[in-house]
């Protein structure tokens, strides 16, 4: 467990980077914000404690959040997002349970497996975001439609990025 | 306490998310000045609703004092008409004096008793003769003749109404000026019927009827009510008109009373010519 450690501070560190410096800055026609730091939380280990994940996703949201301008609305989603991922965990589970030493990623579960997994989760982080950040329901459909088109965008980044640590995790 | 305790670690996991996601939410509306006005505009709404719905309310029970205010205010307005004061027209006054010049007073009275289904039907009124009220004066509502006052006391006052087959109204046509009796037949409350209207007269379905001002009890152009129907018999040399009568007799709370501080002096003008 340990040993993940220094992996996933690099993760967070890289993932936050990538971010801020990169994807907060592509805004295509207005309204498709990607958004690839969910992709910490989403590949955490199996075994991580509740109350981390949660301390976790409120860290990165957080982050975030200083970074763009947003105080609170990146920390809520992200939140949100990691409560509900032990019960999309549960529900996705193959049959024989999650192996130990294993990982959520891709490499270990398969791209059917882990696109759906990840697919409900971006899908409930984007939902939560971007009704915050509206926070009304008079443009109700157009931003059902920002959520549609972003969710879209961040996991075919996500798929990408999914590829790289497949060869790093064969490397290995 | 420590099944409490227990209960807190089971639930842990929500019981955090909770927390955290409050925390979020609260740096959300705290941080973002959009989402913070929003969300203090939309706790006004939810105040400022409140505070609404229940002046409503209070709204409702201070009507009997607000409809009798209005009944006053009404009142008042009417008696600064014009139409309430000796025409100027046909004279110049050097010194305006309104005083002496008063035709109409209206008082507002309360209707404290009231019939529509007899024949013979009576208005009893919360004023009397310490109120300034006396027999022979007019009783109107905002909606039209009501009747004229027939007994009085110190307190009280009885009013015949229109709908009493032992009063005879003087009426006119308002188009056309010709001027007849208005009288109930005792059967339907909301219609009267006008004799007396020649049969060179034009009258149409829907003229309306107003008091005529002849009779020194009502100012003239009251409204009284509007032609539902012209029947013109054979051989007869007056219409049958059957007026429907503005005045709803079952729904009637506040009514006006006339009084004409000249009467006399006009009856008594009048007696003299007749007697000889």
């Amino acid at each position: 467990m340990i040993s993940y450690l220094p992996r996933y501070i690099f993760n967070f560190f890289f993932l936050m980077l990538v971010q801020v410096l990169v994807l907060n800055n592509i805004q295509f026609s207005g309204f498709v914000n990607p958004y690839l730091y969910v992709l910490f939380i989403i590949t955490l280990p199996f075994e991580t404690p509740g109350w981390l994940l949660l301390l976790l996703a409120f860290a990165s949201g957080f982050s975030i959040d200083v970074f763009s301008n947003t105080m609170g609305m990146h920390a809520s989603a992200t939140v949100f997002m990691a409560f509900i991922r032990p019960y999309i965990l549960r529900a996705f589970a193959p049959r024989d349970d999650y192996q130990p030493g294993t990982l959520p990623t891709m490499s270990f579960y398969g791209t059917g497996w882990f696109l759906r997994y990840a697919l409900i989760l971006v899908f409930a982080h984007h939902l939560v975001l971007f009704y915050v950040e509206v926070f009304s329901v008079t443009h109700f459909f157009s931003t059902l439609w920002r959520v549609f088109a972003s969710v879209g965008f961040t996991m075919i980044l996500i798929f990408i990025s999914q590829l790289f640590s497949r060869g790093k995790n064969r490397g290995r | 306490m420590r099944s409490f305790i227990r209960f807190i670690l089971k639930n842990h996991f929500v019981i955090l998310f909770v927390i955290i996601e409050l925390v979020s939410l609260l740096l959300v509306v705290n941080y973002n000045s959009y989402q913070r006005s929003v969300f203090m505009s939309s706790s006004n709404n939810v105040s400022g609703g409140l505070y609404d719905s229940y002046s409503n309310g209070a709204e409702y029970l201070m009507l009997r004092q607000v409809n009798r205010e209005l009944a006053q205010e009404n009142a008042y307005l009417r008696s600064r008409l014009p139409e309430s004061f000796k025409a100027s027209r046909d004279y110049f006054n050097l010194v305006f004096d309104s005083l002496s010049q008063q035709e109409y007073i209206y008082r507002a009275a309360k209707v404290i008793n009231n019939s529509s289904n007899k024949r013979f039907n009576y208005i009893t009124l919360n004023k009397g003769r310490n109120h300034g009220l006396e027999a022979e004066m007019g009783v109107i509502s905002s909606r039209g003749v009501v009747g004229i006052v027939k007994n009085i006391s110190d307190n009280y006052s009885t009013v015949i109404s229109i709908l009493n087959t032992r009063l005879k109204v003087s009426a006119k046509l308002k188009s056309s000026g010709y001027f007849g009796a208005l009288e109930w037949d005792g059967s339907n409350y909301q219609y009267a019927y006008l004799n007396e209207i020649p049969r060179h007269a034009n009258v149409k379905v829907g003229d309306l009827i107003v008091t005529s001002g002849y009779s020194s009890i009502f100012p003239g152009d009251i409204l009284i009510g509007h032609v539902d129907e012209v029947n013109l018999n054979e051989g007869e040399s007056f219409f049958e008109i059957k007026v429907k009568l503005s005045v709803d007799f079952k729904n009637l709370t506040y009514v006006e009373v006339i009084g004409h501080p000249l009467k006399q002096e006009q009856l008594n003008l009048e007696n003299e010519t007749e007697n000889d």
